[in-house]
C-alpha cells in the first residue's frame, strides 16, 4: 500500500517523525499517502484550500479553527512535518508512557498539550487568554440559530464566572486545565490511528 | 401550556376522522358484497336501457336516460386500493399529530395495531379483505418499492468502508439462523406429541428461512436517538438490507427444494452453486443497468420533465429481467440503484433530484404500510391453525439462534475489525432483530401446495406480532438502561459540557481530515478511475469540481445565501434569564449571581442546542423520512462566509485580528422561527434586488431595506466596534442590510468577490439564483452606522 508515497519520503526523515511525534513507521506512512492525496497541487506542501476541500470538514462547526491549527502564525503552507507534529497532538497517550520520566522534554500528545491545542482553538489573538468574545465567538459557532444573543451572552458570562479565579474576567490556560481536571482528556482528545 | 390542549383537540380530531373513514371504508365493503353479487344482470340492463336498443326481453319498458346509475364494479379494485392506501396514510398522519407516541412505539406497530382494528370491524360485518396480497403484487410491485428505497438512500462511503462486517452477518447470519432453526423446528417435528410430524425437513426450512428475514428499523430509530457508535448503526442497516436478498434467495432455492420429494446432496451443491450465482448474476445486472442509466441521464437537459421517470424504469427493469432469469432481483435493483444515484445526481436538475427522492420515499413508505396494515387485517380475519408446540418452539428458536448467531459472528469477526463490537452492541444487534414486512409477505404468498400453510401464517404472524410489539416497544428502555451514563449531568460545570462538545467536534473533524475509515489506497484508486474514466462517460458536465462546490449545489445554496442577507434578529430573549446586552459596558457590569435554575436553564439550553458532532450514517438511514440536512445547511450557511474569507490568507494573519472579527457577524433567528420560513420570506421579497446584484454601492442605505420590513431585526453585535452606534434594545423598523459577507476586509471594498480559482464554480453558480447576495456589496460604510 502507498509503495509509490514511501519512495518520496526518504527513511531519515520517517526516522525524524518518529522520534518527534511517536507515531509508528507504518502510520506515517499511511498519514503521508493521505497527505499527498490531500496536497492536489503536488507540491509537497497544504494550503488551507486543500483542506477545504474535505467536505466533512465543511460541515464541521470548528471547520476554520480546525483548519487554522494546523498552519503555524503567519504562514499559509504546511509541509508534511508540521502536518504530523498536529496530528501527533491526538495520538492516544499509551500507558508505557505515561510512566516514562519528564526527562525528555513533554511528548507533544502530553495531556498538557492535548488541552494547550483546545485551548488555542478559542484563543486566536494568542494573548493566552481566552476573553468573553473570543469565547462567545466559539459558542456561537458551537449552537444553532435559536439561541439568543442574551442567552448566549448569560452561557458565556457563567462560564468565565466558574473557571476565573484571578478576576480578570477571562480564562487564562491554567484556570483552563483546572476548570477540566476531572475530564478525562486524554481519551477524549485521542484518535486511534490506523497502522 | 396551551400547547397540550392542542395537543389533546388534535388527537380528538386526528381519532374522529379515523374513525370516519374507518366507517366509510366498511360502508364501502359492505356496498361491495351487496352490489356484486347482482351486478352483473343489472349492469347488463342498465346498457340495454341506456342504448334503447331492441330487447330481448320485450317484457322491459323502455326506461328513459338514467339520470344517475352507479357502476361499483367497474372501478372496485382501483378504489379498494386507493382506499387502503388512504386509511393507512390517514393512520401515519393520526399518529405524528402526538408525537412522543412515535418515540416509544414503533410506527410498524402502530400500524398494525390499525390494521387489527380495522380487521375486527371488517370481521365484526363479516367481510373478507379484498384479495389483493398475491405472490404476484408482492413480489412485482411491492417489494421492489421497499428495496429501491433502501438501496437509493444507503450512505455508500461508510457503508463500503464496513462492506465485508456488513455482508458477513447478512449472509453467513441469515444462513446460519435459517437452518439452525429450520433444523430445530425439524427436530421438535419429529416428537408425536406436538402433532406436527408432516412437516418435513424442506418445508421447515422454507419457514424458517422466512422467519429470517429481519428487519432493524426500529432498533435503528432507537439507536440514532441514543447515539450508538455508527459503525454499528450501519452494519445494522446493512445487514437488514442484505438479508431482505438473501432470504428472497433462500425462499425461492428452499421452495423450489419443497417441491421434490427427495433431496440429494448434489442438490445441496447446487443450491450452494446457485446461490453465488444469483448473487453475483444480480450484481452485475445492477451495474449494467445503473451504467446505462447514467448514461442516459447525460442527455436528458432538454426534457427536464422526465428525468426521473429514468431513475425508476431503470431501476424496475434491473428488477424485472432479473426475475425473469430467477436471479437475485434485489440485489440487482439495490446495485443498480447505488450505481446510479451519484452520477444521476449530478446530471439532472435540482428539482428533478428532489423529486426522485420524494417518490421513491413516497412509494416505498406506501409499500410498506399497506403490508403491515394487511398484516393487522388478516390476523383477524383468516382462519388460523393454532399449535401451541410449534409457535412457541418457533419463537424460542428465533430468539435463541439470533442471539448465538450474533455472538459467534461477533467473536470471529471482531479481530478483523479496527472497532470491535462490545458487548452491548452486540446485544443491540440482537435484540434488534424484529421481524417485519417481507417476513409476512412472503409467508403469506406461499403455494398452497404447502399442506400447513396456514400453521406457517399464524406462526409467522404470532412471531411478528411478538418481535414488534414486545422488542420494538422495550428496546428503548433497555438501550437507554444499559447506557445510563454514570455522571449526573448537573454536576458538570458549564465549563466542561462547552468544552467537552467542542473537543468532540475537533476529534470527529481531525478524524475526518486523516480519512480514518477508509481503506484508503482501495478508495483512492477507485476515485481515480471514477474521476478520469467513468465520470467523462456518464457525467454530462464533467468539470472537476471541488467537493465543497459540488457540496454546495445540492444544498442549494442560492436560497441559503438568502437567508443571509436579511439579518435575522430576535426580539426576546429566555425570560428568566437577566438581559444583559451591551458588550461595551462589559467590564464595568457587576457580577452577576446566576441562580441554580439559570444554570440548569443553561445547561438545557446547550443541550438541545449544541450542534452535535457529524452523524456520518443516521441522517441517511431513518426509513420513513428523507434524509435531514437542514442542520448541515445551517453550519454551512452560516460557515460559507467564513471558508470563502479562509482562502485568502491573508485574513487571517491580521495582527490584530480585528478586521476578521468584525465581519464575522452571527445572527439569531426569531424564536419560534425557522430556518425555513426565514428563507421564504426572504425568497419572496427577493425578487425586485436582481437588478442591484451588479453595482457596488456605496451609499449608506441600500435601496433594499425599504422593502425589508418584514421582520425587525436587530443586529447583533458580539465584538465591540470602534465608533460604531450602539443600537438600543428597541427594535428598528428598518434593518439594515449588513451581511455576513459583506462586511469583508476594508482593503477590498468595492469589488465583487472574486474567488480564486477552484471555487470559481460558486460565482458562477450563484449568478443563477434570485439575485446574487455575494455579489451585491451594500454599505461598506454602513457597518459602523446604521441609518433608520
Amino acid at each position: 500500500m502507498g509503495s509509490r508515497a514511501s519512495t518520496l519520503l526518504r527513511e531519515e526523515e520517517i526516522e525524524e517523525i518518529k522520534k518527534e511525534t511517536g507515531f509508528s513507521h507504518s502510520q506515517i506512512t499511511r498519514l503521508y499517502s493521505r497527505f499527498t492525496s490531500l496536497d492536489k497541487g503536488e507540491n509537497g506542501t497544504l494550503s488551507r484550500e486543500d483542506f477545504q476541500r474535505i467536505p466533512e470538514l465543511a460541515i464541521n462547526p470548528l471547520g476554520d479553527r480546525i483548519i487554522n491549527a494546523f498552519f503555524p502564525e503567519g504562514e499559509d503552507q504546511v509541509n508534511f512535518r508540521g502536518f504530523m507534529r498536529t496530528l501527533a497532538h491526538f495520538r492516544p497517550i499509551e500507558d508505557n508512557e505515561k510512566s516514562k520520566n519528564a526527562a525528555v522534554s513533554e511528548p507533544l500528545n502530553s495531556r498538557t498539550n492535548k488541552l494547550m491545542f483546545a485551548f488555542q482553538l478559542y484563543d486566536l489573538d494568542r494573548d493566552d487568554k481566552i476573553s468573553r468574545d473570543e469565547l462567545l465567538q466559539v459558542l456561537r459557532m458551537m449552537v444553532g440559530v435559536n439561541i439568543s444573543d442574551e442567552q448566549l451572552g448569560s452561557i458565556a458570562d457563567r462560564t468565565i464566572q466558574e473557571a476565573d479565579t484571578n478576576g480578570d474576567n477571562s480564562i487564562s490556560f491554567n484556570e483552563f486545565i483546572k476548570v477540566l481536571e476531572k475530564v478525562d482528556v486524554e481519551q477524549k482528545m485521542s484518535i486511534r490511528f490506523l497502522h | 401550556m396551551g400547547s397540550s390542549v392542542l395537543c389533546r383537540a388534535g388527537i380528538l380530531r386526528g381519532v374522529s376522522c379515523m374513525l370516519l373513514l374507518l366507517l366509510l371504508f366498511c360502508f364501502g365493503g359492505k356496498c361491495e358484497v351487496q352490489e356484486s353479487k347482482p351486478s352483473p344482470p343489472t349492469n347488463l340492463q342498465s346498457v340495454e336501457n341506456e342504448f334503447n336498443q331492441p330487447q330481448a326481453y320485450p317484457e322491459e319498458e323502455r326506461a328513459n336516460l338514467p339520470m344517475f346509475t352507479m357502476d361499483y364494479s367497474r372501478i372496485q379494485i382501483p378504489f379498494e386500493i386507493t382506499l387502503w392506501v388512504l386509511l393507512a396514510s390517514f393512520a401515519k398522519i393520526g399518529f405524528h399529530i402526538y408525537h412522543k407516541i412515535t418515540i416509544w412505539i414503533p410506527e410498524s406497530c402502530l400500524l398494525i395495531a390499525i390494521g387489527l382494528i380495522v380487521g375486527a370491524i371488517m370481521h365484526a360485518v363479516k367481510e373478507e379483505p379484498p384479495a389483493v396480497l398475491t405472490s404476484n403484487v408482492f413480489f412485482l410491485y411491492m417489494l421492489p418499492l421497499i428495496v429501491l428505497d433502501n438501496g437509493y438512500f444507503m450512505p455508500t462511503r461508510p457503508f463500503f468502508e464496513n462492506v465485508g462486517t456488513v455482508l458477513w452477518y447478512a449472509v453467513v447470519g441469515t444462513l446460519w439462523n435459517s437452518i439452525g432453526i429450520g433444523l430445530s423446528l425439524f427436530a421438535i417435528c419429529q416428537f408425536e406429541v406436538f402433532g406436527v410430524q408432516d412437516i418435513n425437513l424442506q418445508e421447515n426450512l422454507l419457514f424458517a428461512s422466512i422467519i429470517s428475514a429481519v428487519d432493524p428499523v426500529a432498533a435503528l430509530n432507537v439507536f440514532e436517538d441514543i447515539g450508538v457508535n455508527e459503525q454499528i448503526y450501519i452494519v445494522i442497516f446493512g445487514e437488514g438490507l442484505y438479508n431482505d436478498a438473501v432470504t428472497v434467495v433462500l425462499y425461492n432455492m428452499f421452495s423450489f427444494l419443497a417441491d421434490m420429494p427427495v433431496v440429494e446432496s448434489t442438490d445441496v451443491f447446487l443450491g450452494v452453486a446457485r446461490f453465488f450465482i444469483v448473487a453475483a448474476g444480480g450484481i452485475l445486472f445492477g451495474l449494467l443497468f445503473g451504467f446505462v442509466a447514467a448514461f442516459t441521464t447525460r442527455f436528458t437537459h432538454n426534457v427536464r420533465q422526465i428525468e426521473p421517470l429514468f431513475v425508476f424504469m431503470y431501476s424496475y427493469m434491473a428488477y424485472l429481467v432479473a426475475e425473469c432469469f430467477a436471479i437475485s432481483s434485489v440485489l440487482a435493483i439495490i446495485t443498480c440503484a447505488i450505481t446510479m444515484k451519484h452520477y444521476v445526481e449530478e446530471n439532472v436538475s435540482q428539482r428533478s433530484c428532489t423529486t426522485i427522492r420524494h417518490v421513491v420515499k413516497m412509494l416505498a413508505t406506501v409499500s410498506e404500510t399497506l403490508i403491515f396494515f394487511f398484516l393487522g387485517v388478516v390476523t383477524i380475519t383468516t382462519e388460523h391453525e393454532w399449535n401451541w408446540a410449534y409457535i412457541v418452539f418457533t419463537l424460542l428458536f428465533a430468539f435463541i439462534w439470533r442471539g448465538l448467531g450474533i455472538l459467534v459472528l461477533t467473536q470471529i469477526i471482531n479481530p478483523f475489525r479496527t472497532i470491535q463490537f462490545t458487548f452491548k452492541d452486540q446485544f443491540g444487534l440482537a435484540y434488534g432483530g424484529l421481524r417485519g414486512a417481507i417476513c409476512f409477505a412472503l409467508v403469506f404468498t406461499l403455494p398452497d401446495n404447502i399442506n400447513r400453510k396456514n400453521l406457517f401464517v399464524t406462526a409467522s404472524i404470532a412471531v411478528i406480532i411478538f418481535t414488534v410489539f414486545l422488542q420494538g416497544i422495550s428496546i428503548r428502555p433497555i438501550v437507554e438502561y444499559m447506557n445510563i451514563r454514570k455522571t449526573n449531568k448537573d454536576l458538570n460545570t458549564i465549563n466542561v459540557e462547552v468544552h467537552s462538545r467542542i473537543m468532540e467536534h475537533v476529534v470527529c473533524g481531525i478524524e475526518d481530515l486523516c480519512g480514518q475509515w477508509s481503506h484508503y489506497y482501495w478508495k483512492d484508486k477507485f476515485k481515480k478511475f471514477n474521476d478520469r474514466v467513468l465520470r467523462r462517460i456518464l457525467v454530462r458536465d464533467n468539470r472537476a469540481e471541488s467537493s465543497i462546490v459540488a457540496l454546495y449545489k445540492r444544498l442549494e445554496l442560492q436560497n441559503a445565501i438568502g437567508l443571509l442577507d436579511a439579518p435575522m434578529g430576535d426580539l426576546s430573549a429566555a425570560p428568566s434569564i437577566v438581559s444583559l446586552y451591551d458588550e461595551r459596558k462589559e467590564a464595568s457590569r457587576p457580577k452577576r449571581k446566576f441562580l441554580a435554575g439559570d444554570v440548569r436553564k443553561m445547561h438545557d439550553i446547550l443541550s438541545k442546542n449544541m450542534y452535535k458532532i457529524r452523524q456520518k450514517t443516521m441522517a441517511y438511514t431513518n426509513k420513513y423520512n428523507l434524509p435531514d440536512d437542514t442542520r448541515t445547511k445551517e453550519i454551512l450557511i452560516r460557515r460559507h462566509a467564513s471558508i470563502r474569507r479562509s482562502l485568502r490568507a491573508e485574513s487571517f494573519r491580521e495582527p490584530s485580528a480585528q478586521n476578521t472579527f468584525k465581519s464575522q457577524k452571527y445572527y439569531s433567528l426569531q424564536p419560534g422561527g425557522s430556518l425555513e420560513t426565514a428563507f421564504e420570506l426572504r425568497r419572496r421579497s427577493n425578487g425586485a434586488d436582481v437588478d442591484l446584484s451588479a453595482r457596488p454601492q456605496s451609499s449608506d442605505v441600500s435601496p433594499r431595506s425599504s422593502s425589508r420590513s418584514l421582520l425587525p431585526m436587530r443586529r447583533l453585535n458580539t465584538i465591540k466596534e470602534s465608533g460604531g452606534a450602539v443600537e438600543p434594545p428597541a427594535v428598528p423598523p428598518h434593518p439594515h442590510t449588513d451581511q455576513i459577507d459583506g462586511d469583508k476586509d476594508p482593503h477590498e471594498p468595492m469589488q465583487p468577490p472574486q474567488l480564486p480559482p477552484p471555487p470559481g464554480g460558486w460565482v458562477r453558480e450563484n449568478q443563477n439564483g434570485e439575485g446574487n447576495p455575494l455579489l451585491r456589496h451594500p454599505s461598506q460604510g454602513s457597518r459602523g452606522s446604521v441609518s433608520f
